[in-house]
Protein backbone atom coordinates (compact mmCIF):
# COMPACT_ATOMS: atom_id res chain seq x y z
CA UNK A 1 0.00 0.00 0.00
CA UNK A 2 1.31 3.67 -1.40
CA UNK A 3 2.20 5.93 1.84
CA UNK A 4 -0.30 8.48 0.04
CA UNK A 5 -2.99 5.75 0.13
CA UNK A 6 -2.43 5.04 3.80
CA UNK A 7 -2.09 8.52 4.86
CA UNK A 8 -5.90 9.21 3.16
CA UNK A 9 -7.17 6.28 4.90
CA UNK A 10 -5.69 7.75 8.52
CA UNK A 11 -7.35 11.18 6.95
CA UNK A 12 -10.47 9.61 6.25
CA UNK A 13 -10.94 7.32 9.07
CA UNK A 14 -10.03 10.27 11.33
CA UNK A 15 -12.80 12.20 9.85
CA UNK A 16 -15.43 9.61 10.62
CA UNK A 17 -14.77 9.40 13.85
CA UNK A 18 -15.11 13.07 14.43
CA UNK A 19 -17.80 13.32 12.66
CA UNK A 20 -19.77 10.63 15.10
CA UNK A 21 -18.30 12.32 18.21
CA UNK A 22 -20.15 15.77 16.31
CA UNK A 23 -23.44 13.88 16.25
CA UNK A 24 -23.23 12.77 19.55
CA UNK A 25 -22.42 16.19 21.11
CA UNK A 26 -25.26 17.46 18.92
CA UNK A 27 -27.95 15.10 20.61
CA UNK A 28 -26.83 15.41 23.89
CA UNK A 29 -26.93 18.67 23.69
CA UNK A 30 -30.26 18.85 21.63
CA UNK A 31 -31.86 16.90 24.40
CA UNK A 32 -30.36 18.28 27.85
CA UNK A 33 -32.16 21.58 26.05
CA UNK A 34 -35.27 20.05 27.50
CA UNK A 35 -37.40 22.06 24.47
CA UNK A 36 -39.39 25.13 24.94
CA UNK A 37 -40.93 23.98 28.38
CA UNK A 38 -37.47 24.51 29.52
CA UNK A 39 -36.96 27.39 28.51
CA UNK A 40 -40.22 29.01 29.54
CA UNK A 41 -38.51 27.19 32.80
CA UNK A 42 -36.22 29.58 32.68
CA UNK A 43 -37.90 32.95 31.96
CA UNK A 44 -37.62 32.93 28.30
CA UNK A 45 -40.18 33.09 25.86
CA UNK A 46 -39.16 30.98 22.98
CA UNK A 47 -40.84 30.82 19.40
CA UNK A 48 -43.36 28.32 19.71
CA UNK A 49 -41.77 25.22 17.73
CA UNK A 50 -43.49 25.27 14.46
CA UNK A 51 -46.00 22.25 12.69
CA UNK A 52 -47.80 21.70 9.99
CA UNK A 53 -50.26 18.89 10.92
CA UNK A 54 -52.55 16.55 9.45
CA UNK A 55 -56.39 17.56 11.00
CA UNK A 56 -58.31 14.82 12.34
CA UNK A 57 -61.41 16.40 11.20
CA UNK A 58 -60.66 15.36 7.75
CA UNK A 59 -60.21 19.48 6.72
CA UNK A 60 -56.19 18.85 5.34
CA UNK A 61 -53.88 19.97 7.21
CA UNK A 62 -53.03 22.89 9.88
CA UNK A 63 -50.17 24.84 10.36
CA UNK A 64 -49.05 26.71 13.55
CA UNK A 65 -47.99 29.91 11.44
CA UNK A 66 -51.09 30.09 9.65
CA UNK A 67 -52.48 30.93 13.42
CA UNK A 68 -49.57 34.13 13.43
CA UNK A 69 -51.60 37.31 14.89
CA UNK A 70 -53.39 35.59 17.13
CA UNK A 71 -52.82 33.87 20.72
CA UNK A 72 -53.55 29.77 20.82
CA UNK A 73 -53.96 27.77 23.22
CA UNK A 74 -52.62 24.62 22.21
CA UNK A 75 -53.23 21.74 24.40
CA UNK A 76 -51.51 18.14 24.10
CA UNK A 77 -53.99 14.84 24.76
CA UNK A 78 -54.42 11.78 23.81
CA UNK A 79 -57.66 9.64 24.10
CA UNK A 80 -56.42 6.86 26.68
CA UNK A 81 -55.56 9.91 29.06
CA UNK A 82 -57.86 10.35 32.06
CA UNK A 83 -56.88 14.21 32.76
CA UNK A 84 -57.52 15.38 29.24
CA UNK A 85 -61.22 14.16 29.86
CA UNK A 86 -62.14 16.27 32.27
CA UNK A 87 -60.77 19.38 30.42
CA UNK A 88 -61.35 18.94 27.13
CA UNK A 89 -65.09 20.07 28.32
CA UNK A 90 -63.42 23.68 29.29
CA UNK A 91 -61.14 24.35 26.72
CA UNK A 92 -64.56 23.98 24.17
CA UNK A 93 -66.19 26.41 26.34
CA UNK A 94 -63.10 28.57 26.23
CA UNK A 95 -62.36 28.09 22.42
CA UNK A 96 -66.61 29.26 22.56
CA UNK A 97 -66.48 32.28 24.37
CA UNK A 98 -62.66 33.64 22.77
CA UNK A 99 -62.84 32.42 19.31
CA UNK A 100 -64.15 35.78 18.09
CA UNK A 101 -61.43 37.90 19.91
CA UNK A 102 -58.49 36.98 18.31
CA UNK A 103 -57.54 33.58 20.56
CA UNK A 104 -57.80 29.90 18.57
CA UNK A 105 -57.29 26.62 20.81
CA UNK A 106 -55.87 23.64 19.12
CA UNK A 107 -55.45 20.29 20.13
CA UNK A 108 -52.66 18.31 19.69
CA UNK A 109 -53.55 14.13 19.67
CA UNK A 110 -50.53 12.41 20.29
CA UNK A 111 -49.17 8.84 20.74
CA UNK A 112 -53.20 7.60 19.77
CA UNK A 113 -55.51 6.22 17.14
CA UNK A 114 -56.99 8.44 14.96
CA UNK A 115 -59.96 6.67 15.48
CA UNK A 116 -59.93 6.94 19.07
CA UNK A 117 -59.14 10.84 18.86
CA UNK A 118 -62.33 11.32 16.88
CA UNK A 119 -64.71 9.33 19.06
CA UNK A 120 -63.27 11.52 21.77
CA UNK A 121 -63.85 14.30 19.94
CA UNK A 122 -67.35 13.17 19.13
CA UNK A 123 -68.10 12.06 22.83
CA UNK A 124 -66.84 15.38 24.15
CA UNK A 125 -68.37 17.76 21.26
CA UNK A 126 -65.18 19.06 20.51
CA UNK A 127 -65.36 21.50 17.74
CA UNK A 128 -62.20 23.44 18.08
CA UNK A 129 -59.29 22.38 15.60
CA UNK A 130 -58.05 18.54 16.47
CA UNK A 131 -54.34 17.96 14.92
CA UNK A 132 -52.83 14.84 15.02
CA UNK A 133 -49.10 13.90 15.56
CA UNK A 134 -49.11 10.02 15.80
CA UNK A 135 -45.44 9.16 15.78
CA UNK A 136 -45.11 12.25 18.88
CA UNK A 137 -42.31 14.23 16.43
CA UNK A 138 -43.98 17.27 18.38
CA UNK A 139 -43.60 16.24 22.18
CA UNK A 140 -39.68 16.40 22.18
CA UNK A 141 -39.59 20.10 20.59
CA UNK A 142 -41.89 21.24 23.26
CA UNK A 143 -40.52 19.14 25.90
CA UNK A 144 -43.28 17.81 26.79
CA UNK A 145 -43.41 15.23 30.22
CA UNK A 146 -46.60 13.95 29.63
CA UNK A 147 -50.35 14.27 28.89
CA UNK A 148 -51.78 16.91 29.18
CA UNK A 149 -50.09 19.79 28.72
CA UNK A 150 -51.07 23.14 27.23
CA UNK A 151 -48.91 26.10 26.16
CA UNK A 152 -50.61 29.86 25.84
CA UNK A 153 -48.44 30.89 22.48
CA UNK A 154 -48.78 34.91 21.78
CA UNK A 155 -49.92 36.43 18.57
CA UNK A 156 -46.37 37.15 17.92
CA UNK A 157 -45.72 33.25 17.80
CA UNK A 158 -43.72 33.22 21.10
CA UNK A 159 -44.72 31.09 24.09
CA UNK A 160 -46.05 32.83 27.26
CA UNK A 161 -46.46 30.27 29.95
CA UNK A 162 -47.57 26.60 29.67
CA UNK A 163 -49.24 24.06 32.25
CA UNK A 164 -48.06 20.79 32.75
CA UNK A 165 -51.28 18.43 33.73
CA UNK A 166 -55.23 19.25 34.26
CA UNK A 167 -56.09 22.68 33.16
CA UNK A 168 -58.78 24.61 35.12
CA UNK A 169 -61.60 27.32 33.69
CA UNK A 170 -59.28 29.77 35.89
CA UNK A 171 -55.93 29.02 34.26
CA UNK A 172 -57.13 28.90 30.71
CA UNK A 173 -58.36 32.09 31.02
CA UNK A 174 -55.16 33.51 33.13
CA UNK A 175 -52.78 31.96 30.26
CA UNK A 176 -55.29 33.36 27.76
CA UNK A 177 -55.26 36.83 28.55
CA UNK A 178 -51.39 36.35 29.30
CA UNK A 179 -50.52 35.24 26.20
CA UNK A 180 -52.77 38.95 24.68
CA UNK A 181 -50.97 40.85 27.06
CA UNK A 182 -47.69 39.37 25.99
CA UNK B 1 -19.84 -34.54 4.24
CA UNK B 2 -20.45 -31.29 2.15
CA UNK B 3 -23.23 -32.78 0.12
CA UNK B 4 -24.99 -33.67 3.63
CA UNK B 5 -24.29 -30.47 5.14
CA UNK B 6 -26.15 -28.71 2.24
CA UNK B 7 -28.94 -31.33 2.39
CA UNK B 8 -29.06 -30.47 6.20
CA UNK B 9 -29.27 -26.95 5.78
CA UNK B 10 -31.69 -27.31 3.01
CA UNK B 11 -34.13 -29.56 4.74
CA UNK B 12 -34.48 -26.80 7.88
CA UNK B 13 -35.02 -23.86 5.77
CA UNK B 14 -38.03 -26.21 4.53
CA UNK B 15 -39.05 -26.88 7.61
CA UNK B 16 -39.07 -23.43 8.79
CA UNK B 17 -41.21 -22.12 6.17
CA UNK B 18 -44.58 -23.17 7.10
CA UNK B 19 -44.24 -21.77 10.42
CA UNK B 20 -42.91 -18.37 8.74
CA UNK B 21 -46.04 -18.84 6.63
CA UNK B 22 -48.59 -19.68 9.74
CA UNK B 23 -46.61 -16.77 11.94
CA UNK B 24 -47.39 -14.29 8.89
CA UNK B 25 -51.74 -15.53 8.06
CA UNK B 26 -52.64 -16.24 11.73
CA UNK B 27 -50.25 -14.21 14.03
CA UNK B 28 -50.45 -14.42 17.64
CA UNK B 29 -50.81 -11.14 19.70
CA UNK B 30 -47.18 -12.34 21.85
CA UNK B 31 -45.56 -12.10 18.38
CA UNK B 32 -46.72 -9.09 17.82
CA UNK B 33 -46.22 -7.57 20.89
CA UNK B 34 -42.70 -8.17 21.16
CA UNK B 35 -42.28 -6.59 17.19
CA UNK B 36 -43.84 -3.32 18.03
CA UNK B 37 -43.10 -0.12 20.51
CA UNK B 38 -45.55 1.40 23.03
CA UNK B 39 -44.52 5.02 21.91
CA UNK B 40 -44.83 6.94 25.53
CA UNK B 41 -42.17 4.24 27.17
CA UNK B 42 -40.49 3.10 23.99
CA UNK B 43 -40.14 -0.20 24.99
CA UNK B 44 -41.59 -3.31 23.14
CA UNK B 45 -45.42 -3.47 23.74
CA UNK B 46 -44.84 -6.78 25.86
CA UNK B 47 -42.69 -4.96 28.33
CA UNK B 48 -45.52 -2.23 28.97
CA UNK B 49 -48.57 -1.83 30.97
CA UNK B 50 -49.04 1.98 29.90
CA UNK B 51 -52.48 3.15 28.91
CA UNK B 52 -51.53 3.15 25.67
CA UNK B 53 -49.68 0.04 25.45
CA UNK B 54 -53.48 -1.76 26.82
CA UNK B 55 -55.01 0.01 24.06
CA UNK B 56 -52.86 -1.17 21.25
CA UNK B 57 -53.33 -4.62 22.53
CA UNK B 58 -56.59 -4.48 22.65
CA UNK B 59 -56.28 -2.92 19.23
CA UNK B 60 -54.09 -6.03 17.66
CA UNK B 61 -56.39 -8.65 19.90
CA UNK B 62 -59.34 -7.14 17.52
CA UNK B 63 -57.22 -7.14 14.20
CA UNK B 64 -56.44 -10.61 14.95
CA UNK B 65 -59.58 -11.80 15.14
CA UNK B 66 -60.98 -10.03 12.05
CA UNK B 67 -58.51 -12.22 10.41
CA UNK B 68 -55.71 -9.55 9.36
CA UNK B 69 -52.24 -10.99 8.81
CA UNK B 70 -49.43 -9.99 10.71
CA UNK B 71 -48.61 -7.08 8.04
CA UNK B 72 -51.21 -6.05 7.81
CA UNK B 73 -52.18 -5.15 11.59
CA UNK B 74 -48.34 -3.63 11.95
CA UNK B 75 -49.20 -1.34 8.52
CA UNK B 76 -51.95 -0.19 10.16
CA UNK B 77 -49.97 0.18 13.76
CA UNK B 78 -47.33 2.43 11.25
CA UNK B 79 -50.56 4.71 9.66
CA UNK B 80 -50.92 5.99 13.01
CA UNK B 81 -47.80 5.69 15.03
CA UNK B 82 -45.44 5.91 12.35
CA UNK B 83 -42.56 3.79 11.77
CA UNK B 84 -40.90 4.41 15.27
CA UNK B 85 -43.62 1.73 16.79
CA UNK B 86 -41.89 -1.21 14.90
CA UNK B 87 -39.11 -2.66 17.38
CA UNK B 88 -37.20 -3.36 13.99
CA UNK B 89 -36.92 -0.74 11.49
CA UNK B 90 -38.58 -1.38 8.18
CA UNK B 91 -36.37 -2.40 5.28
CA UNK B 92 -37.22 0.55 2.59
CA UNK B 93 -35.63 3.91 2.27
CA UNK B 94 -32.41 5.34 4.92
CA UNK B 95 -33.66 2.43 7.43
CA UNK B 96 -32.15 -0.16 4.73
CA UNK B 97 -28.84 1.03 6.20
CA UNK B 98 -29.77 -0.67 9.83
CA UNK B 99 -30.43 -3.98 7.71
CA UNK B 100 -27.33 -3.52 5.37
CA UNK B 101 -24.82 -2.13 7.73
CA UNK B 102 -23.95 -4.96 9.99
CA UNK B 103 -23.29 -7.57 7.79
CA UNK B 104 -21.39 -5.07 5.36
CA UNK B 105 -19.39 -4.13 8.23
CA UNK B 106 -18.58 -7.56 9.45
CA UNK B 107 -17.48 -8.47 5.68
CA UNK B 108 -15.02 -5.34 5.28
CA UNK B 109 -13.73 -6.05 8.89
CA UNK B 110 -13.18 -9.90 7.89
CA UNK B 111 -11.70 -8.32 4.75
CA UNK B 112 -9.26 -6.46 6.75
CA UNK B 113 -8.43 -8.82 9.27
CA UNK B 114 -7.45 -11.49 7.29
CA UNK B 115 -5.34 -8.96 4.88
CA UNK B 116 -3.16 -7.82 7.97
CA UNK B 117 -3.00 -11.29 8.80
CA UNK B 118 -1.25 -12.33 5.80
CA UNK B 119 0.61 -9.12 6.05
CA UNK B 120 1.75 -9.61 9.33
CA UNK B 121 3.03 -13.48 8.39
CA UNK B 122 4.72 -12.44 5.66
CA UNK B 123 6.58 -10.17 7.15
CA UNK B 124 7.68 -12.28 10.18
CA UNK B 125 8.85 -14.92 7.57
CA UNK B 126 11.04 -12.28 5.80
CA UNK B 127 12.16 -11.34 9.13
CA UNK B 128 13.17 -14.55 10.68
CA UNK B 129 14.61 -15.11 6.73
CA UNK B 130 16.88 -11.37 7.11
CA UNK B 131 18.56 -13.03 10.29
CA UNK B 132 22.30 -13.09 10.26
CA UNK B 133 23.39 -16.48 9.70
CA UNK B 134 25.68 -17.40 12.93
CA UNK B 135 29.52 -16.98 13.31
CA UNK B 136 31.21 -20.49 13.19
CA UNK B 137 34.07 -19.14 15.15
CA UNK B 138 31.95 -17.75 17.86
CA UNK B 139 29.79 -20.68 17.43
CA UNK B 140 33.10 -22.85 18.26
CA UNK B 141 33.98 -20.46 21.24
CA UNK B 142 31.00 -20.80 22.97
CA UNK B 143 31.06 -24.73 22.50
CA UNK B 144 34.67 -24.59 23.97
CA UNK B 145 33.73 -22.44 26.72
CA UNK B 146 30.72 -24.46 27.69
CA UNK B 147 33.26 -27.57 27.41
CA UNK B 148 35.60 -26.18 29.90
CA UNK B 149 32.85 -25.09 32.51
CA UNK B 150 31.58 -28.75 32.41
CA UNK B 151 34.89 -30.33 33.18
Amino acid sequence: MSVGLRRAGQVLAIAVVLALLAVLAWRVVKDSEGGAAAALRRGESPVAPAFDLERLDGMGRLELESLRGKAVVLNFWASWCIPCKKEAPLLEAAWRKWRSKGVAVVGVDANDFRSDARRFARRFKVTYPLVHDGPGRLLDDYGLAGFPETFFVRPDGRLSSWKQGELSAEEIETGIRGALAG
Amino acid sequence: MKAFLLTAVMLLCLALVPTAVASESQPTLAEIESEVVCPTCHTTLDQSSSPVAQRMRTFIRARIAAGDTKSEIKRRLVEDFGDQVLASPPKRGFNLFAWVLPPVGAVVAAALLAVLAVRWSRRRDTEAGDAPASDPALERRIDDELARLDS
